[in-house]
């Protein structure tokens, strides 16, 4: 583990990544405890301000809404609701792909094909269209938002999964668990499932980037968390009208997203360099 | 060592040797120092001559020859000492000059012949590509340079597979072709790493036949790597012994054959099975043991009898019979069916070992594989102890498996990376509610003792052992479940030759105490003849002929049978200037188009139940 880290740190973009993870999570765990302002408190007088370094204003350190809500306020909380999205949803996702990805490898007769055929017709469907639908019917909420999300995206998990375990059954191993009587569930478990946790742990860190588009995306669309809850999503949509005049009010919340994303992003590229055996033996 | 007889070419003749290396030390960066993998090493290498450099895995002899060729990664590697090309100092040329050296000056053949072409472009293509990469043939040349290349590796109808993939080529034909790529800028020096152990005994015979005819017809030199004393003594003119990175013995290979005085080159000589050193003896025996510090040997001992004749055999075959379908076209219909294993019939009894020797593809390990039911068998009955295996549903298998074990050839893959050698030896013990974990633990600890290694390493990851101590551990996980049969799948094949030695004994000892059962799948003639009581021979699917062994390797009546005794390596230099023929041929296939039934099969009895097929 000391090793990994210290072979982690020896990419400084890397360490970039991590550190932008770090502040977005620690925001998103004690952000109602740090704010300056309440981020739905609204204060018609106080309404657009520039951001400090423009300002004429000393109050709002990236100025405030249509509503005169702090935008600082509203992105550190904004931040709880990405990041719990991104991470249960892929929590969900990869449980649902990594489950049907071993399966589907293992025993790739009747079950196998059922899976595969039904991770073909998810990848069939537009996300966003299926999203759409789903969110109509069941009405929008954190909940259902973290559902849909989980449930849309475990197609890439099941691939990968499905694609290392047909190789890892004819490795040796396996068949000598086989030989010795091992049921299937353990050696599903204990023998395929530790061998592909590191393709799972890379697609994870990468998927939660993609989560968190996705997050932004509905709620921009309205379909999202309720308004109540400030998200980055909602926040641009709703800043998208006063672009011309106050263009604080949609940017900086598109810029707390990318920063985010980018930051996921290098940590998984990191993570997948030093976890998958393939580069590793490159780099070594 | 002296590195005088080394260096002084042959007495009275002042030609220049083609490649000269002195004092060569490659280091490896290793967390952050630099560790020495070959030390200090000099040799020559004379034109026309063959010299081999001969030591086990991790003794630094292929690195010696990726120093030479300068294919180390940067960085992380670094070379020092002279390496002399024909007089010139290849470690101080600039990278673009080293290119033009690599082909033409020297070229090099790799062990892994399926892994050394291109899939994706034709024979003729990859060839083609060699030949005009420097720049100086014009297509048309090329390809008509190429074809006689073909020809010159003696690839029968050249013209014919000059547009074949490289799946279409046999193991041996793909090292035709590397061979004939090595050849194409004719170079002075053709490096040789380990170019036959991927191969058959067979088509090994025919590519080392090659290469010396190659050599006589070019002039070159070649550098021979090898692990193996019996391919050393058909090539070599001359031997260097490598044991952990250092050259502990080198000289003419008559003299270290018969002379050696390094204890490593005694310990790795006396470790070399010999095809015919069990003349006379109806038993098993066991490798002598030669202590690499002292160079004493130990006398081997017998395997008192073992064998319960009396009783019902333990395992018992009949008319076995597993095909694989082959698919192709639109509809994926059935077009023609490998017969993997073809009525194949035998028995084994208690505490006996028998042996099914053959080529690859013969379906030696298939028959394996169907009578533990790893791979379903067509037809055919499968007893063991009494039981029908074939009959069995999943939850019956699962229990009457536990008389029947496996051990796998690659040591490396057989164990789960991720679980620590004590839970892999324990996994079966509790899977199957044998007793508590405080007893899996003992029962642990006990196996891991049998198989000679210490319980202390029960905590520990596959990764952190040697192929020889994975392949106790995997021995000792075999014997978790007690089980009365063992099939050892080309077990110790991927062992280096003393660790091999040992693992054998191993089996042996275990037999002795166990009254163990194995059906011992090789195609290490020499092996078998020590470890077996009773030998069948695989061809395309069929037992070609089965017998006690002693009568089989001593009075070999069919005609492969024989062919397969014969083109096994003999630890001999004397035989080095028998040569058998370069001629190509390759092994018949066993696919047949849909629906085909082979005859059927008589077998006569020539002796003591020594079964031969009539053709």
């Amino acid at each position: 583990m000391r090793d990994f880290l210290k072979r982690y740190s020896s990419s400084s973009l890397a360490m970039v990544g991590l550190a932008i993870v770090l502040v977005a999570v620690f925001a998103a765990a004690f952000g109602p405890w740090l704010v300056p302002f309440d981020p739905n408190t609204q204060d018609i007088l106080q309404r657009l301000k520039p951001p400090l370094w423009r300002g004429t204003d000393g109050m709002h350190l990236l100025g405030t809404d249509a509503l005169g809500r702090d935008i600082f306020s509203r992105i550190i909380v904004g931040a709880r609701v990405s990041i719990l999205v991104g991470v249960s949803a892929v929590v969900i996702s990869s449980i649902v792909g990594v489950t049907f990805g071993l399966i589907a490898g293992y025993e790739d007769k009747y079950a196998g094909r059922v899976l595969m055929m039904l991770t073909d017709i998810q990848l069939a469907i537009p996300f966003m269209v299926l999203a759409l639908a789903v969110a109509a019917v069941v009405g929008p909420s954190l909940w259902n938002i973290i559902a849909i999300l989980g449930l849309t995206n475990w197609v890439q998990y099941a691939r990968v999964v499905r694609a290392e375990c047909l190789v890892l059954r004819e490795r040796e191993f396996v068949q000598a668990a086989h030989m010795m009587g091992i049921s299937t569930p353990h050696i599903l478990t204990r023998h395929l499932l530790p061998n592909v946790m590191s393709s799972v742990i890379v697609i994870s860190s990468l998927l939660v980037a993609k989560m968190i588009i996705f997050e932004s995306s509905l709620s921009f669309l309205g379909l999202g968390v309720p308004p109540a809850t400030p998200t980055w999503g909602t926040m641009i949509a709703e800043g998208r009208n006063y672009i011309g005049n106050a263009w604080w009010v949609a940017t900086i919340p598109g810029v707390a997203i990318f920063v985010t994303v980018m930051g996921t992003n290098l940590v998984g590229d990191r993570l997948r360099d030093l976890l998958d055996p393939r580069l590793r033996q490159v780099e070594s | 060592m002296s590195n005088q007889d080394l260096q002084t070419p042959p007495a009275g003749d002042t030609t220049q040797p083609v490649l000269s290396v002195r004092g060569l030390t490659t280091s490896f960066l290793v967390d952050g120092s630099w560790r020495p993998v070959v030390n200090n090493l000099s040799f020559d290498v004379m034109p026309g001559e063959t010299l081999a450099i001969v030591g086990e895995s991790g003794s630094g002899k292929s690195v010696t020859s990726l120093s030479i060729m300068r294919l180390l990664q940067k960085g992380s590697s670094r070379i020092e000492g002279e390496i002399r090309l024909g007089g010139r100092d290849l470690l101080a040329l600039p990278d673009g000059e080293m290119r033009h050296v690599r082909g033409r000056g020297m070229a090099m053949v790799f062990q892994e012949p399926m892994t050394s072409l291109n899939p994706i472009f034709t024979i003729g293509e990859q060839l083609v590509e060699a030949l005009t990469c420097h720049g100086e043939m014009g297509a048309e040349a090329a390809r008509k340079e190429a074809l006689r290349l073909m020809d010159k590796v003696r690839i029968p109808n050249a013209r014919a597979r000059f547009d074949e993939y490289p799946h279409q080529f046999s193991g041996g034909m793909r090292q035709r072709v590397m061979i004939a790529m090595a050849l194409a800028a004719k170079p002075d020096l053709l490096i040789a790493d380990e170019p036959t152990t991927a191969l058959d005994v067979t088509i090994q015979g025919q590519i080392l036949d090659l290469i010396k005819t190659l050599q006589a017809e070019e002039g070159m030199s070649v550098l021979f790597i090898t692990h193996d004393m019996g391919v050393v003594a058909e090539i070599a003119d001359r031997v260097v012994v490598m044991y952990r990175g250092e050259a502990v013995e080198s000289g003419p290979t008559q003299d270290i054959f018969y002379d050696g005085k390094h204890p490593y080159t005694r310990a790795l000589l006396s470790a070399v099975p010999r095809l015919g050193s069990m003349k006379e003896q109806a038993l098993p025996k066991r490798f002598p043991v030669v202590d690499i510090a002292t160079g004493k040997s130990t006398e081997p001992a017998t395997v008192a009898g073992t064998v319960v004749r009396s009783s019902r055999p333990v395992l018992e075959v009949r008319n076995l019979v597993t095909r694989f379908r082959t698919r192709g076209g639109l509809l994926r219909r059935s077009e023609g069916a490998v017969h993997a294993v073809e009525n194949v019939s035998f028995e084994l009894f208690q505490g006996e070992t028998l042996a099914l020797v053959g080529e690859s593809g013969c379906g030696k390990s298939t028959t394996g594989r169907s009578i533990t039911r790893l791979v379903e068998p067509d037809r055919g009955k499968v007893m063991v102890d009494g039981v029908d295996m074939r009959s069995l549903g999943k939850r019956a298998l699962r229990q009457t498996r536990r008389n029947i074990q496996m051990i796998f050839q690659d040591p490396f893959a057989s164990l789960n990376p991720r679980m620590t050698v004590g839970a892999a030896i324990a996994e079966p013990f509790l899977e199957h509610r044998l007793g508590t974990r405080a007893e899996a633990r003992d029962k642990v600890a006990d196996l891991l003792q049998r198989v000679g290694l210490s319980p202390d390493v029960m905590g520990r990851y596959p990764h952190e052992f040697s192929g020889g101590q994975r392949q106790r551990i995997c021995i000792a996980r075999a014997l978790t479940l007690d089980p009365k049969i063992i099939v050892a799948d080309e077990s110790v094949s991927a062992l280096d030759v003393s660790i091999k030695a040992q693992v054998c004994n191993l089996l042996m000892d275990l037999q002795e105490s166990l009254r163990l059962s194995y059906l011992f799948i090789s195609h290490d003639m020499a092996v078998v003849e020590r470890i077996s009581h009773r030998v069948a021979v695989m061809h395309l699917g069929e037992i070609v002929e089965i017998g006690p062994r002693a009568a089989v390797f001593e009075n070999p009546q069919h005609p492969y049978t024989r062919k397969l005794m014969a083109a096994v390596p003999v630890p001999d230099p004397s035989r080095r200037f028998i040569s058998r023929s370069a001629e190509a041929d390759e092994l018949k296939s066993p696919v047949h188009p849909a629906g085909y039934e082979p005859p059927e099969r008589i077998y006569r009895e020539v002796g003591d139940g020594h079964f031969v097929q009539v053709e």
